[in-house]
């Protein structure tokens, strides 16, 4: 048996795979990237881009406090065209009941020295004028941010090229298993470690992943300076997230550098085309109006929509596969993608090179789902 | 209009040029309800539009008078952005929105000028020829002004005609053309003995204007404006002062709402079959985004659409050899005004070709493709949703464009918010696993 | 058909024909219709509401496209927001 020609080869040129790309390329491992079509496609295109703290369990506040901080570390690296601003995010209360989860959250992050502070109507105004009165109110966390997720894959993989990795683009893979990756143009590559970042599509090289995409649409206005400061997501986002209802939609509107308002957010199962979808654009669009009057009367230029990669668990898989010791998985990110990338990457990294981990992996092995991959 | 409104239509018709007013005419005149949306202030498009202190051209007015007879509903100030659901059309105004619901549709969005890059090309007062023209239709003093028409395809005569008419000075007409080409495209006018007329009376309109062929602009320079313009002429460049320059390169077909729709699209023309039908049932497409051909050609495709979205057949195909005529025409045009590669050579490193995001050529070079090019600079995510620098970037790069997604044209939250009303008779929800 | 209206831009009266495009007023004015994002001065260029380059605040409405917005009177026309 030949020499594997590569020490990883990473599947997935979105924001995880070049996140992995990144990490391992600093450990001196020989590396080779590949990827179907473009880099910082896929949900990484799609997406919100931000950087946010989540606390659904402690797993996932775990990973993405983590990883929040690494980008925090990358930051003064990271070029003009990333638009890394750390605006911040309001969870905004629209009711008294939800004025008690943002009393709870911010035991919960206080405790876990993420810096949060509680916001009155008043105080809630006057940070963010525009959004309709009779608010309960809400909460800041000042860390988090947002950033333009296409070009923050790219300094990544570039990053990574810098230091030897080799990118190899516009040709899908066939089949990925036992240290060999197939292109559907017949080239093989062997690798004696494969990582699956394919995000949505990640169960299609590896059968048995509980993966399923969930379908997401946008909207970005046309430049309004001034109107927006913080990542703004409505407290009902949580609702959302956990619906086990087909489709959804919560208020979730980020503020870019240039001044465009995105708009956000929405969740559904079992929609498989890529087309806009009318009646969530519609609902979309009125829930944000609800929150926000002025969007009304702004210029819409583009909608889109994306897939995400969800896990039942709604944490991501990252780990080795339990059918086959030569795939490790890097996936099932859900909406979180952008942010918990360099914390899952840290995370592999540390498992491949033997380091210590630094925040516990357990829950997100992909050993922990119930269902045992029966045959390699 | 008001600022929520519904209406209903046997036959809608998008686009109040030539081939719009003619299919709106046809169709009305057979007694259904009928009609006719544009975004411009008043109906003719782009060629017939009518000028704050001229006559509207003979043509023109007939059509006025007849779509104006016909009973055809005229909804002017409205523009079509999305198809929220089948059978029914979401247009914003200035104010407000409409829906729009039809049982038959007939697209007929005309063209717009292509642009292409060179240094200085987005100077204030460089303007596209159709545009510079628009701008004086729309009140701008031209009077003893200089202006260079450069560019290519038969619009720059009719412009450079216009505005002499208005008291502009020509100092030249750059065609990119060559005057073989040229030549072999004045003597098949012979097949077209009302193209021939109208030459005679443009060559005398256009009297004492000297035309360059092979010759285009390289260059605009000027500080708050355009105040020259360097040419390339027989292998030698020359500077001429100007206050305006009016550049175009022939038209792009406007096909975003049919694409929208789905219709089939071939070589950036929406494919039609012999009644206008597009590739999706009830919906017909009429005029330049079916091949640009001129107001003749528009205005027979207009009349077979109309005939044909109302079941007349027969009398549609009486039209056909006219238009067999015409379409030769539309061939003749195409062959006679292709663009030269040279003008794909004009950007500097520094040249914006994205001029909404500010793009620079150096930028996008490196780019394989549209979709790279967009995520990665975005160039065309601007409000223009790429018509400039798309054409643009497809002569200089050979990228192809992007799907097509709402909104077709910027529209605001509100109007992509309206409820649409069948949405009541649903539920709500999708239902499947999890 | 002499008539004509007078609009403010940038705070500076402007008499235009009526029936003229506030495109047109801005251009009369000898002023930009707009900076672009890295600073250029900018100008209408397709005179049919497609390029964008036109676009204006008109009485606080901003991105409007003002080659296809014909003048009333009073209209508060604004290049700099």
């Amino acid at each position: 048996m030949n020499k594997a020609a590569y020490d990883v080869l990473i599947v997935g040129t979105g924001i995880v795979g070049a996140a992995c790309a990144h990490e391992f390329s600093r450990c001196g491992l020989s590396l080779s990237i590949v990827g179907q079509d473009l880099v910082g496609d896929g949900a990484t295109a799609a997406g919100m881009g931000h950087i946010v703290v989540m606390d659904d369990s402690d797993a996932q506040f775990a990973l993405t406090r983590y990883s929040q901080q690494l980008w925090q570390e990358l930051r003064p690296e990271l070029p003009d065209d990333v638009e890394y601003e750390q605006c911040g995010t309001i969870w905004v209360a629209a009711d008294d009941e939800e004025m008690i989860e943002v009393l709870r959250k911010k035991d919960y992050y206080g405790e876990r020295g993420v810096p949060t502070k509680v916001l009155d109507p008043k105080a809630l105004q006057s940070l963010e004028p525009n959004l309709r009165a009779g608010m309960a109110g809400g909460l800041l966390v000042p860390e988090d941010g947002v950033l333009y997720p296409p070009c923050a894959a790219r300094f990544l993989i570039e990053r990574a090229q810098n230091r030897g990795a080799n990118l190899h683009l516009g040709v899908p893979v066939a089949q990925i298993g036992q240290g060999q990756v197939r292109l559907a143009d017949g080239t093989e590559i062997s690798a004696q470690i494969i990582v699956n970042a394919a995000g949505a599509s990640a169960a299609d090289l590896t059968p048995g992943l509980e993966i399923k995409r969930r379908k997401g649409h946008l909207v970005i206005t046309d430049r309004y300076p001034g109107f927006l400061r913080h990542q703004l997501v409505e407290l009902g986002y949580l609702k959302s997230a956990h619906s086990v209802r087909n489709d959804s939609v919560a208020f979730n509107v980020q503020p870019r550098r240039t001044g465009q308002i995105l708009i956000g957010s929405s969740r559904q199962y079992g929609a498989e085309h890529k087309e806009v979808d009318n009646f969530m654009l519609v609902r979309m669009l009125q829930r944000a109006q609800e929150y926000m009057p002025g969007l009304a009367r702004m210029s819409t230029v583009r909608t889109w929509t994306g897939f995400r990669a969800a896990t039942p668990d709604k944490l991501p898989l990252i780990g080795p596969w339990t059918g086959d010791k030569s795939i490790l998985l890097a996936t099932g990110h859900e909406g979180l993608g952008i942010t918990t990338s360099l914390g899952t990457a840290r995370i592999l990294a540390d498992q491949i090179t033997g380091t210590k981990p630094q925040i516990p992996i357990e829950p997100y092995l992909p050993s922990r789902t119930a269902k045992e991959y029966a045959h390699a | 209009m008001g600022r929520e409104e519904q209406r209903h239509f046997d036959v809608l018709v998008i686009g109040g040029g030539p081939a719009g007013m003619a299919a709106a005419a046809c169709a009305a005149e057979r007694g259904v309800r009928v009609g006719i949306v544009d975004d411009n202030p008043s109906f003719g498009g782009q060629i017939w539009r009518g000028g704050l202190n001229s006559q509207p051209n003979p043509n023109s007015a007939k059509w006025t008078e007849r779509l104006r007879r016909s009973g055809a509903v005229a909804l002017c100030g409205l523009r079509v952005v999305h198809q929220p659901e089948e059978g029914v059309l979401l247009a914003e105004g200035q104010n407000g929105f409409c829906e729009l619901r039809y049982d038959r549709l007939v697209l007929a969005t005309g063209a717009r000028e292509r642009f292409l890059p060179f240094p200085g090309w987005t100077l204030p007062n460089v303007m596209g020829a159709g545009g510079l023209q628009a701008m004086v239709k729309s009140g701008l003093l031209i009077r003893g002004k200089r202006v260079v028409v450069a560019g290519t395809g038969p619009l720059l005569l009719a412009v450079a005609a216009y505005l002499r008419k208005h008291g502009a000075e020509i100092p030249l007409i750059c065609e990119q053309a060559s005057w073989s080409s040229l030549a072999r495209f004045g003597s098949a006018l012979i097949r077209w003995p009302e193209k021939i007329l109208q030459g005679l009376q443009l060559k005398r309109d256009l009297s004492g204007i000297p035309l360059a062929a092979s010759t285009w602009v390289v260059a605009a320079h000027g500080e708050a404006a355009v105040e020259s313009v360097v040419i390339s002429r027989a292998g030698r460049t020359k500077t001429i002062p100007c206050d305006y320059l009016a550049c175009g390169f022939h038209l792009v077909p406007n096909v975003e709402l049919p694409l929208l729709l789905g219709c089939a699209v071939r070589h950036g023309f929406v494919q039609v079959d012999d009644f206008q039908n597009t590739t999706v049932p009830s919906v017909y497409c009429a005029g330049e985004p079916t091949g640009v051909g001129g107001v003749e050609l528009a205005l027979i495709e207009g009349q077979i659409a109309g005939l044909a979205a109302t079941g007349h057949t027969k009398e549609a195909a009486a039209w056909f050899s006219k238009r067999r005529k015409a379409h030769r025409f539309a061939q003749l045009l195409e062959r006679t005004f292709r663009l030269r590669a040279e003008l794909s050579t004009l950007a500097l490193p520094e040249t914006m070709i994205c001029r909404c995001e500010d793009v620079p050529y150096s930028r996008l070079r490196q780019h394989t493709s549209w979709r790279s090019a967009k995520l990665h600079t975005r160039c065309g995510m601007g409000p223009c949703q790429g018509r400039v620098c798309g054409p643009a970037t497809q002569f200089l790069f050979k990228w192809n464009p992007d799907s097509v997604r709402p909104p077709v044209f910027p529209a605001r939250v509100e109007t992509l918010a309206a409820f649409s009303r069948q949405l009541e008779t649903q539920p709500s929800e999708v239902t499947g696993g999890h | 058909m002499l008539s004509q209206v007078t609009v403010i831009v940038n705070g500076a009266p402007v008499v235009v024909p009526s029936g003229a495009t506030v495109a047109v007023a801005v251009v009369l004015a000898g002023q930009a219709c707009r900076k672009s994002v890295s600073g250029e001065l900018r100008g209408p260029l397709c005179g049919m509401g497609i390029c964008f380059e036109c676009r204006v605040a008109i009485d606080g409405n901003l991105h409007a496209r003002s080659c296809q917005v014909l003048c009333q009177p009073g209209m508060e026309i604004d290049t700099e927001k």
